[in-house]
């Protein structure tokens, strides 16, 4: 079974901590993790509830092959209303704080209500308690999860936590784990402060165990990591490069936005690019990567350890910095880097480690910094906004400026705290806003890759490239290769990696493993774990039906087909020269025959019989 | 041949595969806070570190063991507990140098490494050969033959 058919209620509000029987019937239905949050969430919840009121909660779940030794399985997810879009956001992180609640005995944890005072909720095994956290409030993530190891006098202990952005409000702030593993996006952070929660730490001896079929489990992951090993992105562009193997790829064929997506190609890619990381700085003789990491059970390795020059402009004095911690992924050197002009690597670096320090996303925020830097060049924002701070694209003085601002949420932090929506909207320029249903796009110019276009548009949490990373087929060729420049045949193929991507985000399993993985090699490793009959189609079946809820969810949230919209920028301002000079994304090609697909109304409305045919 | 488990730190990634397939063997679940071998994280020097009991040959927890209850297994050279003589004295755990033998509060009993009588599965579950299980009289091979490599470019050169 490899569930625990446990879950942890917390109720905030009144202080309590109870132990209920997970739902077997929906488990069946939406497996774990994202799929039976979201069930959880969508029949507890109104969807028009403020995100940032009592009304909404917050779900912490693990997937039935977390803590298992399943290659990746160690991923949990954040399940909530998004405080950044109002949207349904799910946020996915690995690290170890996922095995560790299901070494604990939970499959999930609940939160509901908000407290009177800031609190952190321990659990030990079968122990969950509420405890008093006003020491903590107010501290940095790096020093919050130091302070609960030493509180607990457990070095084993593992903490995910909120730092002081989420506190100030800051709209895309996450939920850390680990100190440098990221529930990222969509502003989760922001929900677990509203509910004055700083932290959850959890340690767990319970052990993993009650598989269904433990022969044919060794068999199904043995395999699959054999898979893995012999791939070429995972067995050596992953742990060589990690993601950041893909900056000099995707600024090659012309699909690396730049300057808040104004320009589209940027001359600095190989100064922040995978390659760079591995180079000797001319400065200290060492590199920016220090070493590669896994999170739990990953036989991948893809995350970057780096340490920035004692010396370089940001971290001198600042022996806190010194130390090695998350380097840069891909998504975040482009939308520090890429998107505000800055080709520094140590200047982004240490911009990352402080969205790890203090849980901010770094998509959001870098995409939120270029727009703001963009209304600065247009005289839109002025120094008087800004407190002084010359705005400029290319500043790495500003960048990493900026980033001390929304960590403390200081100053014109506050403004960059709001998302680029928000920004824009304050500043009367929304047009300048590269976002879909309120978040952040992330790297990838859907005027250079169509698909994306339809990705980021009908994405159920707002842009975001890991709802359907169309990439891996337009670009690597995963699992075939298809045009990047030609809209047909790509609403099939984004509707395949959305219902896929869904099935995954609901195992325990990382999505990177996709690269080599297909569902014929995921399902057997479900299969064999969990009861019952896991095939292929249940599998995709399980995924069509998590999208179709959420895409229920938010239409009574008041998001509807209106909202699959791409800014006009990326339909009506082609390329200005490189590989795909004089390209738009041409969204309205696409859209239709998607909803078409979908078994949808012509206006994007999930129809009953749709409903009907996958039992929602 | 006897051979001997081989670990090399800086192949490590902190995955935690060595613990699971520990603790399954041990103990039936994937359960790292019950596996014989632990990882150690390094987080400001960016580095791990699997660490195991090394099978001294005159083991300071089998000399210190009161009720005799930790012997050689003669075929792999494992110190191993007799899980039916121990007492659970904890002296053993004081005795040892190295921390690696330690007590199990569930069974009363100490645990240690046993090297899974002579197939240890950490070494199998290892994706990157950061723990090895070679010639236990040659473990310095590997080192030797990149010296030699070394001195062979020096004799090129000159």
């Amino acid at each position: 079974m490899s569930w625990t058919r446990k879950i942890l209620r917390v109720n905030l509000t009144e202080g309590t901590c109870t132990p209920e029987p997970l739902n077997m019937e929906w488990a069946n239905d939406y497996l774990g993790q994202r799929g039976l949050a979201s069930k959880y969430l969508v029949e507890e919840i109104d969807p028009n509830c403020d995100p940032l009121g009592p009304d909404n909660k917050l779900i912490m779940a693990t997937g039935p092959l977390t803590g298992t030794a399943a290659s990746t399985g160690g991923r949990y997810a954040v399940v909530t209303k998004g405080a950044l879009t109002g949207a349904i956001a799910c946020s996915n992180s690995g690290g170890f704080l996922g095995n560790e609640m299901k070494n604990a005995g939970w499959d999930m944890i609940i939160f509901e209500g908000k407290s009177p005072e800031p609190v952190y909720l321990y659990v030990e095994d079968d122990l969950a308690e509420l405890r008093p956290a006003g020491d903590l409030w107010g501290k940095t993530v790096w020093e919050t999860d130091d302070m609960l190891h030493q509180i607990h006098q457990d070095p084993q202990l593992r903490v995910a936590c909120v730092g002081r952005s989420a506190e100030q409000g800051c709209l895309y702030a996450g939920i850390i784990n680990d100190k440098h593993r990221a529930a990222g996006r969509s502003g989760v952070g922001t929900v677990m402060a509203s509910k004055n929660l700083k932290a959850v730490a959890i340690r767990g001896t319970k052990g993993v165990g009650n598989l269904d079929d433990p022969e044919g489990f060794f068999k199904a992951v043995n395999d699959a990591k054999a898979v893995l090993a012999e791939n070429a992105v995972t067995g050596q562009g992953l742990p060589t490069y990690g993601t950041q193997v893909l900056m000099n790829v995707i600024n090659g064929i012309g699909a690396l936005p730049a300057r808040n997506m104004r320009d589209v190609g940027f001359e600095g890619a190989e100064n922040i690019s995978g390659e760079a990381m591995h180079e000797p700085r001319p400065s200290d003789g060492k590199p920016n990567l220090t070493t590669n990491a896994a999170c739990f059970g990953c036989t991948i390795a893809c995350g970057r350890i780096s340490t920035v020059d004692k010396n370089h402009f940001t971290v001198k004095n600042k022996p806190e910095y010194w130390g090695a911690s998350g380097g840069l992924e891909y998504e975040a050197a482009w939308a520090l880097g890429a998107d505000t002009g800055v080709d520094d690597l140590d200047a982004l670096t240490y911009a990352n480690f402080l969205c790890n320090e203090d849980g901010y996303d770094p998509i959001s925020f870098g995409a939120t910094v270029a727009a703001a830097m963009e209304m600065f060049e247009n005289g839109d924002i002025t120094t008087e906004d800004t407190g002084g701070l010359e705005l400029k694209f290319g500043s790495a003085e500003a960048l990493t400026k900026c980033a001390e601002l929304v960590a403390s949420g200081e100053g014109f932090g506050k403004d960059l705290g709001l998302g680029s929506k928000k920004l824009c909207d304050k500043y009367k320029r929304p047009e300048l806003s590269m976002t879909v249903k309120g978040q952040e796009f992330p790297a990838y110019d859907p005027r250079g890759i169509q698909g994306m276009g339809l990705t980021y548009a009908t994405s159920n949490r707002g842009a975001c490239h890991l709802r359907s990373y169309t990439v891996a087929s337009e670009v690597l060729g995963i699992p075939v290769k298809t045009d990047p420049l030609v809209t047909e045949g790509k609403a099939e193929l984004v509707k395949a990696f959305q219902d896929a991507t869904a099935l995954v985000d609901s195992s325990g399993l990382c999505l990177f493993t996709t690269f080599a993985w297909s569902m014929e090699n995921i399902a057997p490793q479900i299969d064999a774990a969990c009861e019952g009959d896991w095939s292929v189609e249940r599998c995709l079946e399980v995924g069509e039906r998590i999208w179709n809820m959420e895409r229920d969810f938010n239409r009574a949230a008041g998001i509807t087909g209106k909202d699959d919209r791409l800014p006009k920028r990326l339909v009506a301002e082609p390329v200005k020269e490189g590989p795909t000079a004089g390209q738009v994304n041409h969204l309205d090609e696409m859209l239709p025959e998607y909803y078409k697909i979908r078994g949808w109304t012509d206006d994007g409305e999930v129809t009953d019989e749709t409903r009907q045919r996958l039992g929602l | 041949m006897q051979r001997s488990l081989h670990i090399e730190p800086l192949k490590c990634t902190g995955c935690l595969q060595c613990e699971m397939a520990c603790s399954y063997h041990a103990e039936g679940a994937f359960n790292p806070s019950r596996s014989r071998i632990k990882v150690f994280t390094f987080h400001e020097a960016g580095r791990f570190a699997p660490y195991t009991c090394t099978q001294c040959d005159e083991a300071w927890c089998m000399h210190a063991c009161p009720v005799e209850a930790i012997t050689t297994d003669l075929d792999t050279g494992a110190k191993v507990v007799s899980e039916s003589k121990c007492v659970g004295c904890k002296v053993c755990t004081i005795a040892c140098p190295f921390g690696t033998i330690n007590f199990h509060h569930v069974s009363g009993k100490v645990v240690k490494c046993d090297l899974c009588g002579g197939d240890p599965e950490c070494a199998k579950a290892c994706p990157t050969d950061a723990i090895t299980w070679i010639d236990a009289d040659w473990t310095g091979l590997e080192r030797m033959r990149a010296s030699a490599e070394k001195s062979l470019a020096g004799v090129a050169a000159s």
